[in-house]
């Protein structure tokens, strides 16, 4: 029963807690072949393998959509709660009270986040509740066969429905402008930087956004369509080169001075972002919207760390926790003593 | 001198009767003034004079400037349901003045703020001016305050003139304001300037007047959400989010009141529970499933459009079998409806709460003291049963003060119901399934994140599932699983709070009714026994029904089921129960806001049992 049990071979490899990639493994994916979504579930498997996290410490949340039914295609030996559509955020709240000493780990897609589960999303934001949250985007719905999402950009055509008369909403501005502190945005076609997102985000204490363009082949996929696989190619911009280095682990990457920026996370690991075109500051918010800003008027995808700011108290921290889960407090710690009951009606008239 | 004065000298001849501990006073003020400190302080004296008390807040939707009523009723043999009809008004609002005269019963007296230049036009009953506005002046309060402290004038008139021991007003106001001496010294004063001019200048022409008893010497004062807070104290609540509605959010005020005091760890100082104010009632509803799916003792409290919210929720709670607890504090609906007025009226909308084929589990307190019980027995049975666990306590429980006894410590053990940690997986050697009915009671067993066990976890699920959790289509597997979900709601039956059964000698007919109704059930029922009409009586505690619900209705000619709704919903549910029955059964149902008394039930049935 101990955590370093493993389902795979002597000869295979494993990580530093013993686990071979097998045990990060879920069942197959029931989406459609060249879904952006299997990109990133095999990212989460490799990056939760690379943290040497065992997944009996991690819990898994989704809300309803093509994104929410992908936390059964990755660690199968974790809980997961497929909720209900666009209320992940409130059901990953309460949970994540249970055991305090669990990773949490959320998927939706911009349907369950930036349509029906908007006001949720805002308030999960702002009261920093430590959990990865990716936002598998891709512009459509794809189980209710190709409808418009809300971050389906103006004039997108679709096949059923016609142009697109709407403005959309930005998952990564909505973010920013509910204080998050961390976000990010990345693009299914780039999985080393979706990877390296990942595994910075599992570091952070508080709410770690991931917004991922992770492109639907089904029915939004047209070259000029701005959630697809060639205008993602084509338009990516990213502000760096990220490296995720854990805690206590040299750093190896090489660079010059005035090349790179360090960013320490809360757990002690270093996020090093390599300068690619001009320098930019994740931790400067007005520097954040003004690039997204940019970005958008710019028909660019601007991906990387967008926005950090590790020192933000997180949800639970708020809440003076004992160290023990609260979940495994026993009875004589739950029920006030019987002499209490004197004290109780005393308070009474 | 106002017209109203030269009336009094035209009051019929003062009666030398005396009414002693046997009448209703109303006080007509104004919403938002403090004249609720004034309205418990009297309320508290009567009640530390020994005798039986109720007080009910009749108040509108709003925070400052609306009419608001407040009646006492005091009764020497406890029958402590509302009244219709009032002794004693007290009129200190111009707005409601000429309405609150009106309402005074015949005899009866009429206690007035002299600021008020409105023509008394009343013959037939006592009338005593007030001079609210002098009175506040010679106070010396600061003006901040005065609109407060003119309350305590009718406190004072009304202490001398029916009598209410000067001490325990003294005593109330002590604990209103929690020692404090400037407060108490302020009010108490002007309750004593005001009690020493009644003696002055007022001449007792009415026969009314309470006289210290024995009467409520076991007895405490509290209202049913402080008690529904406190149970859930008891039952370990360590999860709690809520969002503000009216009239349910004193009942997570006071789990935010009591907590720190009883439920910190006293080596550690840290806290073993959290409570969240959330965004709306999905989302308060959400995390409590997060919350109960995660292994602890969680709970939501609300009432009507916050229960409307919720019901997503309540059917993936239902499916995915997930503990928690709801508290629903009912007020009036449809819609908005009547937020600060009572009701019985979400019994059917709790009941099938849930698209598709659902059924909900409800606990029906009946009383202040059931509010504390079922607040920590309904995470027993949530957790037993792994199912949401309603519990309809009503406006007129919830806010306002009842006479209980004291709150009794739990008289069980916690039952955390079915629950494999990673020994029972590894004694199980992995073999196990979230849904299999493995004791044949239709309850499964479940693990609980942060069970370290390789073999301990499951994926949840509202979608379609197999008996270990995986996701399924499949016909078969869909109909074993609903009909597995039916077995053990037929479980919870004989797991539930049973009724309580009064009878009477020679009775041939039943009453069945729930909840705050209760009072105006049992005087009701002396009132017909006087009328030659004896009833038995059953108080449904918990639904689904206990087969002994059954049973006393066969045993009757006929059942009167008296609730406090338009539809008549508890009959509507018991005839679905017992079509056979159906026949014997009588709705007495009745939605006017304002809680049941005990005349309107002696005349519909009365009336009833003619046109029979």
């Amino acid at each position: 029963m101990s955590a370093q049990t493993t389902t795979t071979s002597p000869r295979t490899q494993v990580n530093l807690v013993g686990l071979g990639k097998t045990d990060y493994k879920g069942n197959p994916s029931t989406l459609c072949q060249g879904c952006g979504h299997n990109s990133i579930s095999s990212q989460i498997i490799q990056a939760c393998y690379e943290l040497n996290i065992i997944p009996e410490n991690l819990v898994k949340f989704s809300g309803i959509g093509c994104s929410s039914k992908s936390p059964t295609y990755f660690l199968n030996r974790s809980f997961g709660f497929n909720g209900l559509h666009g209320r992940m955020p409130s059901l990953a709240t309460g949970a994540m009270f249970g055991d305090h000493t669990l990773k949490g780990l959320a998927v939706s897609g911009d349907g369950d986040t930036a349509s029906i589960g908007m006001g949720q999303f805002k308030h999960v934001l702002r009261r920093n509740l430590p959990l990865v949250y990716i936002v598998e985007n891709n512009g459509v719905y794809g189980l209710t066969k190709g409808q418009f999402s809300a971050t389906a950009e103006l004039g997108l055509e679709l096949k059923k429905h016609g142009r697109n008369p709407y403005m959309p909403i930005d998952i990564v501005w909505e973010a920013l402008a509910s204080n998050a502190t961390f976000v990010g945005r990345s693009f299914a076609g780039d999985p080393k930087q979706v990877k390296e997102l990942i595994k910075a985000a599992f570091s952070h204490n508080g709410l770690a956004v991931l917004d991922i363009i992770s492109p639907c082949v089904t029915f939004n996929n047209q070259d000029e369509a701005m959630h697809s696989y060639s205008w993602g190619r084509e338009h990516e911009v990213a502000l760096h080169d990220l490296a995720y280095v854990p805690p206590a682990e040299e750093i190896m990457v090489e660079y010059e001075e005035g090349e790179a920026k360090e960013v320490t996370m809360h757990d002690g690991s270093v996020v090093i972002l390599k300068k690619l075109g001009e320098d930019y500051d994740p931790t400067n918010r007005a520097e954040a919207i003004r690039v997204i800003e940019e970005a958008n008027t710019g028909q660019v995808l601007i991906t990387g760390l967008i926005y950090i700011k590790p020192e933000q108290m997180s949800l639970i921290d708020m809440y003076n926790l004992p160290d023990t889960a609260l979940n495994r407090l026993p009875e004589d710690r739950l029920r006030p003593s019987a002499k209490t009951i004197d004290k109780v009606n005393a308070m009474m008239f | 001198m106002s017209s109203a004065q030269t009336n009094i000298s035209d009051i019929a001849e003062p009666t030398q009767r005396q009414i002693t501990n046997d009448f209703s006073i109303t006080v007509a003020t104004v919403n938002g003034s403090g004249s609720q400190t004034s309205n418990l302080t009297m309320m508290r004296a009567l009640f530390k004079m020994g005798i039986p008390v109720s007080g009910k807040n009749l108040f509108p939707s709003n925070i400052q400037g609306l009419p608001t009523w407040f009646t006492i009723r005091v009764n020497k043999d406890g029958f402590l349901a509302r009244r219709e009809e009032s002794e004693i008004v007290v009129a200190i609002n111009p707005e409601s003045f000429a309405q609150d005269l009106d309402s005074v019963n015949p005899g009866g007296v009429f206690f007035y703020a002299d600021h008020i230049r409105q023509s008394i036009n009343r013959a037939d009953i006592s009338v005593y001016p007030m001079p609210v506005q002098k009175l506040v002046r010679e106070s010396g309060a600061p003006s901040s305050l005065k609109d407060y402290i003119a309350n305590m004038v009718y406190v004072g008139v009304l202490a001398q003139m029916i009598g209410i021991e000067m001490e325990k007003i003294k005593q109330a106001l002590e604990f209103h304001f929690k020692g404090k001496a400037k407060p108490i010294d302020l009010n108490y004063g002007v309750v004593q300037a005001a009690a020493e001019w009644a003696q002055e200048n007022l001449e007792k022409q009415d026969p009314f007047r309470v006289e210290a008893m024995d009467g409520t010497h076991d007895y405490i004062l509290s209202d049913g959400n402080t008690a529904a807070a406190l149970g859930s104290i008891y039952g370990g609540v360590q999860f709690a989010a809520w969002y503000p509605i009216t009239p349910a959010s004193s009942l997570a005020e006071a789990l935010m009141d009591y907590l720190p005091e009883l439920r910190k760890d006293p080596e550690t100082g840290k806290n073993t529970f959290a409570v969240l104010q959330a965004e709306d009632e999905l989302a308060a509803i959400g995390m409590t499933v997060g919350a109960g799916w995660a292994g602890l003792r969680a709970m939501t409290s609300t009432s009507g459009p916050g229960l409307s919210l919720m019901t997503e929720y309540a059917g993936l709670a239902y499916y995915a079998e997930v503990p928690i607890v709801v508290w629903n504090v009912q007020r009036v609906g449809p819609s908005t409806g009547l937020p600060t007025r009572t009701a019985q009226g979400d019994l059917t909308a709790t009941y099938f709460m849930g698209h598709g084929d659902t059924q909900q589990i409800m606990l029906l307190p009946g009383s202040v003291n059931e509010c504390f019980e079922f607040g920590w027995r309904s995470f027993d049975l949530a957790e037993r049963l792994q199912t949401p666990i309603f519990v309809l306590s009503d406006l007129d429980f919830g806010m306002n003060n009842w006479m209980a006894t004291p709150f009794k410590y739990p008289d069980e053990p916690m039952d955390r119901g079915k629950v494999l940690w990673e020994g029972d997986i590894e004694r199980l050697a992995g073999n196990w399934g979230r849904y299999r009915d493995v004791d044949g009671d239709g309850i499964p067993y479940r693990t609980i994140p942060g069970n370290r066990h390789q073999r301990s976890a499951y994926f949840a699920r509202g979608t379609g599932h197999n008996e270990d959790a995986r996701y399924t289509e499949d016909p078969q597997d869909w109909e074993m699983g609903l009909d597995r979900l039916k077995k053990k709601f037929e479980t919870a039956r004989g797991l539930l709070p049973l009724p309580v059964i009064e009878k009477m000698e020679a009775a041939k007919i039943g009453i069945i009714a729930f909840g705050s109704t209760d009072p105006a059930v049992q005087e009701a029922r002396y009132t017909l026994a006087e009328a030659g009409i004896p009833t038995d009586y059953l108080r449904v505690r918990a639904i689904p029904f206990s087969p002994q619900v059954a049973d006393f209705i066969r045993q009757h000619q006929r059942t009167y089921i008296v609730e406090l709704n338009r539809d008549g919903q508890l009959h509507q549910l018991l005839t679905l129960e017992m079509p056979d029955q159906a026949t014997s059964l009588v709705s007495l149902a009745h939605i006017d806001g304002l809680p049941l008394t005990a005349k309107w039930v002696v005349n519909a049935l009365q009336e009833a049992e003619e046109t029979l």
